[in-house]
């Protein structure tokens, strides 16, 4: 059909937009969006990495779909029809873990159904999906779900660790007897202004680490 | 001294520009002010340096602390041999709580010193005396059984995320000590709030006296025992439960006498917080539906942080309103707010420190807006000036 040479499907091109929203182009840490839920779902690893993995789905499927798409999408509408393809994914997203993981679904309550307003999606979708071809809009869906999951994971190991003693539901401190010791969990770490905090660290030591990335003033 | 002197003049080259110790140049320089006047003078334009330099300042106002934090010694000794029942004399008292306190007051200016220094290494600051009153603020609102690390970890939290990250001493939005009694009032609830954490002893299961209640005054009235409530006089001089520096209002009023003497602390913050918390407890009163808003509006002045709160945290230079007219708003708000939130809020029954932190939030606010309409005022009055002349 073209006449230009195919691209290998993992190309370099292609591996860089899976791993650059992981660091120097993450969805939270440097765009600064789907920040609600990262404050919302964090309090234990477990829904946070449900969360981060549904997320990281819907982003990807929805957009591979409307890159597929995006020559038949009006102009005028496309916010329409993005809406509608990611609400479909985020609804069999939602009744899967009502299905398969009914308690992990019951804490996440609302989230499921708020991955739709998460900005990531429209931010991935209006950016990219609606200008590429699907197969590399797949990849940066991909890559954007998971630099939003690994710091989902980072803030929720902390909060976990540190205020409720367990990783994962196991009871670390616990079986490590740090509570004898006059230890107790820090209570504001449930709550999420620390979540807010936590982020803020990261950027913070992000940013450090690559001055480049600080905004000028 | 002139020893002393000499042989600080001997080893300042190493801490120079090209000495050996060069890195160390503003550990060396804090040491040095701190011992000795900073001998630096400005060398272009026609600055005058004030001789009321920060290091001055702050010592103002740990002296003005001193009665709160003697008293606080005093009154922790007494609430402590009276809920085992002992009868102790004067200095007995003074002295056991003496013991407490000073670690607590070492904890927090180790850990919080520390961070300074190590910050200004980093930065290549000069190490500033930004901390010597947050150091005293932070143990005079704690309750006197805190344990040691938490105490720590809260001035930690609050030296790095209140301060540091802000650019040190000068820059924080947030009054440091507030934000570490928040910090732990919302990490460790079970230490900050209740009625056996103001008395030394009691949360490690020590004998009471029948019928002795380690409650404050505040929780009381929050838990609708307003019967229960100490004479006015005793919660003037402070002879009740608390935090440690907080229970004296007379002790209070005299580091206020102080500050306001020097010309340290802004009266009319002091004053229009008072007013506020007035104002607020009249209100309340009007609406009299429980207890405590029937208590006597001048109540709420002796009770609890108010009076420690209005004079030594609301007027912080740094994190209050800087303008005549919004030192007046930012004042009379944290009064209202505070009353509000004690009254109305059973989840907190001390409303002071959450009072003062929104308004630390909102004093730029407030400034940007006094300088504004001041402005415009100015424009007016120059437009109609210039319209005249035209005509």
């Amino acid at each position: 059909m073209s006449d230009h040479v195919k691209e290998p499907m993992f190309s370099a091109k292609n591996l860089k937009l899976f791993t650059t929203p992981l660091g120097r182009d993450n969805p939270i840490t440097v765009q600064v969006l789907g920040i609600c839920s990262a404050l919302a779902v964090t309090v234990k690893l477990k829904p946070a990495l449900v969360m981060a993995l549904s997320v990281t789905i819907v982003t990807a499927v929805s957009n591979l779909v409307i890159a597929a798409m995006r020559k038949y999408i009006p102009d005028r509408i496309r916010i329409i029809v993005q809406l509608v393809v990611i609400a479909t994914m985020v609804i069999l997203v939602d009744q899967f873990l009502k299905a398969y993981a009914f308690d992990v679904s019951k804490q996440l309550s609302v989230f499921v159904g708020l991955i739709i307003t998460n900005c990531i999606l429209m931010g991935r979708l209006e950016a990219f999906a609606m200008a590429n071809k699907p197969w590399p809009s797949f990849i940066d869906g991909l890559g954007n779900g998971a630099g939003y999951g690994i710091i989902l994971v980072i803030v929720a190991f902390i909060r976990e660790l540190l205020g409720s003693g367990t990783v994962y539901g196991y009871p670390v401190m616990q079986k490590l007897g740090i509570y004898s010791t006059g230890y107790e969990n820090n209570g504001m770490l449930i709550l999420p202004p620390m979540a807010l905090i936590i982020v803020g660290c990261i950027i913070w030591y992000q940013r450090s680490k690559n001055p480049d990335l600080i905004e000028k003033k | 001294m002139n020893s002393l002197r000499k042989r600080i003049d001997k080893i300042k080259p190493h801490f120079m520009e090209g000495g050996k110790l060069s890195k160390l140049r503003s550990v060396f320089e804090g040491f040095e002010s701190f011992l000795f006047v900073p001998d630096k003078v400005t060398f272009k334009g026609s600055h005058i340096r004030d001789s009321i330099d920060l290091k001055r300042t702050m010592t103002v106002v740990i002296i003005a602390l001193l009665p709160a934090l003697l008293f606080g010694a005093y009154n922790t000794g007494l609430q402590h041999f009276r809920s085992i029942g002992i009868d102790s004399g004067q200095l007995q008292n003074f002295w056991f709580g003496f013991l407490k306190i000073l670690p607590l007051v070492i904890v927090s200016y180790g850990v919080g010193l520390g961070i300074e220094f190590i910050a200004a290494q980093i930065r290549g600051h000069e190490i500033n005396e930004g901390f010597l009153v947050s150091g005293l603020l932070i143990p005079l609102i704690m309750p006197i059984d805190i344990p040691l690390w938490m105490l720590g970890l809260a001035t930690a939290f609050a030296v790095i995320l209140g301060k540091e990250i802000f650019g040190g001493t000068g820059m924080n939005i947030f009054n440091p000590a507030l934000l570490a009694r928040a910090f732990l009032f919302f990490s460790y609830p079970a230490w900050m709030t209740g009625d056996k954490v103001w008395i030394e002893g009691l949360t490690k299961g020590q004998n009471i006296v029948d019928g002795f209640s380690g409650a404050t005054p505040l929780s009381l009235l929050a838990q609708g025992e307003s019967a229960k409530l100490p004479s006015v006089m005793e919660m003037f001089i402070g002879t009740i439960p608390g935090s440690i520096g907080e229970t004296s209002t007379i002790a209070i009023l005299i580091g206020a006498l102080i500050l306001i003497a020097t010309g340290i602390g802004s009266w009319e913050i002091i004053v229009s917080t008072f007013a506020g918390g007035l104002t607020m407890g009249l209100l309340m009163n009007l609406v009299a539906v429980n207890d405590y808003m029937r208590i006597p509006a001048y109540y709420h002045f002796v009770m609890g942080g108010f009076a420690f709160g209005a004079v030594f945290m609301a007027t912080d230079p740094v994190s209050g309103a800087q303008t005549e007219t919004g030192k007046w708003i930012y004042g009379f708000m944290i009064g209202v707010l505070s009353i509000l939130i004690r009254v109305l809020n059973p989840a907190y029954p001390e409303g002071v420190m959450l009072a003062i932190l929104l308004m630390n939030v909102f004093a730029p606010l407030i400034d940007y807006y006094v300088v504004q309409s001041n402005i415009n005022r100015r424009l007016k009055r120059a437009k109609i000036a210039l319209n005249k002349q035209s005509r």
